[in-house]
């Protein structure tokens, strides 16, 4: 009966996140019509009073324009998600093993997709001291996972297998899909707000110098609206890059609990990830090699460890990751339960 | 109107037919892939053991037995492989023999150290060790889907369907030895773990 929930839950899982990747698609094209159809709105309303032989802007030019590039840029990250968030890593990929670190790993990756059911993943291996790994890709059959060589240094091979199934996890669930997705997207809003805010910058400086002088009657009748409309306008360049990086956070707290719930199923060995996780939590260097843009993709936080530490409400709200603690102590107790139910064979035994 | 109700009843029923027909079939499939997946490592197993004990042969003239154990294990296990038509609990039965041979002989090289030491060894350990995990995990898969496929093609209402879409019961893959059970795993990465004393 448990494995008939388990595989329902599981289903569901998928579709939500196919479901939410579809939403963050159309969330995202929608947010840059609002942009530029909204300022062609402006735009509009300020230009109709306008003398007939002056502009009248009458065709939103900006609206087609920017939910053109959106559409572009949302297919374009879809596209190169997996091998932008690799290549920001700096992630090499390991064809034939080299050496018995190596060879290790991929057998681990081998044994758990077996384990998962899933085709095995591409390996990739990150150039960094500090122990993490991540999983990504659009889908079961085209996933990618990269681990740190901390992480093959420091971990056990149960411990490693162990993370390598935390990973299968997610790329099990899609996950991946939607976590790659968004940290193309929070790479792409964040360069274009920056150089928005930028041209915004200079544009308002240029206006104040030369529209000071302007009639004041023709003021009179912009009206409330297109004032309001004006600084929600304006307000949304600036905060999409916060909101991007809010959903980020959203998304990937729940799902870390389940992956690791998914690693005990296929390894049958909670205790192992819990071992893996302590470790990770105590290599206190930061993983220099994986950029903020990615960090919901990791096992472990790969930035500040304080606030995967405490657990609270400031915790809560900024941290890509669940308290380490919390994680730590449900796993020792999904261990504890199952050694208690063998409980006899192994006293048998000893 | 009742004409039409009864068209739109019928409907309903010919296509929950149909969703429960491929469910079952799909879940047959899967657990023929699973069962595939258990062969493929099996074999590798097989394959992998002339190897070993080839390597130890040498430095390993006091154990015998273990050593023969372990090749008569592996010759009935291929035979049993080969047997066209050979049900779960006989190949579980044969191979569990196998794992049991093969883990005793580990157990023993554990206690030569020069010969833990020559890499040939440690590479040859290491695919084992991955060898084992595997065939442990296909057949954790298989069990589990194999499960899944008992319990759906028993269910009401799927149950109905089951006799059409020719569902019988998947013969689990029991877990005969209790040492075995106990001790699943080959991993020798611990060098304090003392060697398995149940024969």
């Amino acid at each position: 009966m448990s494995d008939d929930f388990e595989s329902t839950n599981l289903f569901e899982q998928q579709e939500a996140n196919r479901r939410r990747t579809r939403w963050l698609v159309i969330a995202f094209i929608a947010f840059f019509a609002w942009l530029g159809f909204g300022g062609d709105w402006i735009l509009y309303e300020l230009t109709r009073g306008a003398p007939p032989n002056a502009y009248r802007h009458a065709f939103p030019w900006f609206g087609i324009v920017l939910t053109t590039f959106a559409a572009i840029l949302a297919a374009f990250s879809w596209k190169t998600g997996p091998s932008r968030v690799l290549w920001s890593a700096g992630a090499r990929e390991i064809e034939t093993p080299n050496g018995d670190v190596e060879t290790r790993l991929v057998n681990v990756v081998e044994e758990m997709a077996i384990a998962s059911g899933i085709p095995r993943p591409r390996i990739w291996l990150i150039g960094d001291a500090d122990p993490n790994a991540f999983a990504t890709g659009l889908d079961a059959e085209h996933a990618h996972i990269a681990v740190t060589d901390g992480l093959l240094a420091t971990c056990t091979r149960d411990e490693l297998q162990a993370v390598i199934a935390h990973e299968m996890g997610h790329v099990k669930n899609l996950d991946v899909r939607l976590m790659t997705f968004l940290a193309a997207l929070v790479g792409a809003v964040a360069l274009m707000s920056d150089g928005m805010g930028r041209m915004l910058r200079g544009g308002v400086r240029f206006g104040a110098f030369t529209g000071g002088g302007r009639s004041r009657g023709k003021r009179d009748n912009l009206g409330p609206l297109v004032l309001v409309l004006l600084v929600l306008w304006l307000l949304s360049w600036l905060i999409a890059p916060f909101v991007t990086r809010l959903l980020a956070l959203g998304v990937s707290r729940k799902r870390e609990f389940l992956a690791d719930a998914m690693s005990a199923q296929f390894t049958r060995n909670p205790l192992a990830l819990a071992s893996a996780l302590e470790k990770i939590e105590h290599a206190d260097a930061p993983t220099t090699s994986i950029k903020r843009g990615s960090a919901h993709l990791c096992i472990a936080d790969p930035l500040g460890r304080q606030s995967s530490l405490r657990e609270g409400k400031l915790a809560d709200f900024f941290g890509t990751h669940p308290p380490m603690a919390l994680r730590v102590a449900r796993l020792r107790a999904m261990g504890y339960q199952e050694k208690k139910r063998l409980g006899e064979s192994l006293e048998a035994m000893a | 109107m009742a004409f039409i109700a009864l068209l739109v009843v019928l409907a309903i029923v010919v296509f929950w037919l149909i969703g429960a027909y491929n469910k079952l079939i799909g879940l047959k499939n899967q657990v023929a892939n699973a069962w595939k997946q258990i062969d493929v490592q099996l074999k590798r197993r097989h394959d992998l053991i002339p190897n070993l004990v080839n390597t130890v042969k040498g430095a390993m003239q006091f154990e015998r037995e273990t050593l023969e154990a372990v090749v008569a294990a592996r010759n009935q296990a291929i035979k049993v492989q080969q047997t066209p038509g050979v049900s779960v609990s006989q190949t579980a039965a044969a191979e569990s023999q196998l794992t049991g041979a093969l883990s005793r002989l580990l157990a023993v090289v554990e206690s030569y150290p020069d010969l833990k030491a020559t890499g040939n060894v440690a590479q040859l350990q290491e695919e084992l060790t991955s060898t084992e995990n595997k065939i442990a995990f296909a057949r954790q898969l298989y069990n589990d889907t194999a499960t899944q496929y008992n319990t759906k093609q028993q269910q009401f209402p799927t149950n109905l369907v089951s006799g059409m879409a020719g569902a019988s019961p998947a013969e689990l893959w029991e877990i005969t030895d209790v040492a075995e059970r106990a001790v699943p795993n080959v991993d020798l990465s611990f060098g304090s773990t003392p060697p398995r004393t149940t024969a």
